[in-house]
């Protein structure tokens, strides 16, 4: 049972290793190294490996970006079964829709609370 | 004869006093002790960053004024730049004090280039009183280029600190007890093919080098001429390039060489390679060398201003990174 956590740790560090080199050693910059991650998530769903990966490491595949991409691929798939090839379009969103729905929503919200500063 | 972009100034136009303002960061800077005025808000008690950043090129712009007992409608030119969109708050300054006005960009090289601009219209005799000078603010200028400050992106060794800074200078005729200017070089647009935008000191060092021997060559001069020669924002990355590169031009004793981007923060590493941004260097020429050499502890200065010039939409297409760097050799008799 606590095993989960040590493997949840350790494999989510291991994908934001992955960004680090992608960072530090092939000089790519912050959006090619997020849309790397984001697509690497998507191809894995689309071969079914990113849900088995989800029930061995938890939040350790879940948390880091590569998840964003798995559920765009996920929502996809979902809805073209349903709809067919206008699920593809329909479902793309479905899954993620609650991610991007927050993200706007707190950004907007920490924008009244807070004012950035330049401090290092 | 005309030696290319070398200038040797008639007159010897002069220096009376010079204005310093910087944020709060900038307490840090072993230099603070002789800025004139230090906001305690990075804003400058403005609402927005580029408004605050107007306000230090004005401020500094009134002090080097007020140091000659002058308002702005004694000035008879303002010569400013930035690195902001159009150089609005190098504009909104100008509009502020109302002094006929010429926006420079030369990037972070603008502290010289305006200097140089001053002196040529003061060496003309169409110039009693030019305020020169430039300016960065942190916040604005990270927007620009690189990322917003909101997004904290991650930066290598390489990369450097914008400084919240600006630096003017009152110009005028010659006159004895204050540092001239003597000579000047007009730096050429050198561009080695680098496109990293968090690596500007590498890309600025072969500009400096080409300006460096252009003037050594054009006034017969050697390094060993100089008390000090302070490039702009190199920082440790471009000051080490531009080391060797002057080894390679057999120019072995660099001793006196000093770059103003290096030992803006000291030696805080968590300003990465040093400081940058187009007050940087307006800064320090305006304070520590100004004011070195006042009191006479240096008596020949050269400054290599450098600057990148990129914009963020030539970076987006995947151009290279133009740089250039003007020089000014300052006097003290």
């Amino acid at each position: 049972m606590f095993s989960i956590y040590i493997t949840a740790f350790i494999v989510g560090g291991l994908i934001c290793v992955i960004g680090q080199l992608l960072f530090d050693v092939a000089k790519l910059t912050p959006a090619h190294t997020l849309c790397i991650l984001v697509v690497a998530g998507s191809i894995l769903d689309g071969f079914g490996l990113y849900e088995p990966f989800i029930d061995f490491a938890g939040a350790g595949a879940t948390i880091p970006i590569t998840s964003f991409g798995n559920s765009l691929t996920h929502g996809a798939l979902a809805e073209a079964e349903k709809h067919g090839i206008i699920g593809v379009l329909t479902g793309m969103f479905e899954v993620t829709s609650s991610g991007i729905t927050s993200a706007i929503l707190f950004g907007f919200i920490a924008s009244f609370l807070f004012r950035s500063k330049g401090k290092a | 004869m005309v030696t290319r972009g070398v200038i040797q100034f008639k007159t010897a136009p002069s220096i009376a006093s010079t204005g310093v303002t910087a944020g709060p960061l900038e307490r840090k800077s072993p230099f603070s002790e002789s800025f004139d005025k230090i906001y305690d808000d990075e804003r400058c008690g403005q609402d927005t960053n580029e408004h605050g950043h107007a306000k230090l090129m004005e401020d500094a712009s009134m002090i080097a004024l007020s140091k000659v007992n002058a308002i702005p409608e004694d000035a008879d030119f303002l010569l400013t730049g930035d690195l902001v969109n159009q150089m609005t708050p190098s504009n909104f300054c100008a509009t502020t004090l109302g002094i006929p006005y010429i926006g420079l960009f030369s990037a972070c090289a603008t502290s010289v280039s305006s200097l140089l601009t001053a002196a040529i219209l003061t060496d003309a005799g169409i110039s009693e009183l030019a305020i020169a000078g430039s300016s960065s603010q942190h916040n604005a200028i990270e927007r620009q280029f690189r990322y917003p400050i909101e997004y904290g992106v991650q930066k290598g060794d390489s990369a450097q600190w914008t400084v919240t800074a600006a630096g003017a200078a009152a110009v005028t005729p010659h006159s004895e007890g204050v540092p001239s200017i003597e000579r000047g070089t007009i730096g050429k647009a050198i561009d080695m093919g680098l496109t990293d935008p968090l690596n500007m000191g590498a890309a600025m060092a072969p500009a400096a080098a080409d300006t460096l021997f252009r003037h050594l060559e054009g006034h017969g001069a050697s390094v060993e001429d100089y008390d000090v020669i302070m490039t702009g924002d190199l920082g440790k990355t471009g000051y080490e390039i531009l080391k060797r590169l002057a080894d390679l031009q057999g120019i072995r004793n660099t001793d006196n060489f000093r770059d103003a981007g290096m030992e803006f923060y000291g030696k805080d590493t968590k300003f990465f390679a040093g400081a940058s941004g187009a007050g940087c260097s307006a800064a320090v020429y305006f304070s520590e060398i100004y004011n070195k050499m006042l009191s006479r502890q240096y008596k020949r200065v050269l400054l290599i201003a450098t600057g990148a010039l990129l914009s963020p939409m030539s970076y987006q297409q995947g151009d290279t990174i133009p740089c250039t760097a003007h020089a000014i050799e300052l006097t003290m008799k």
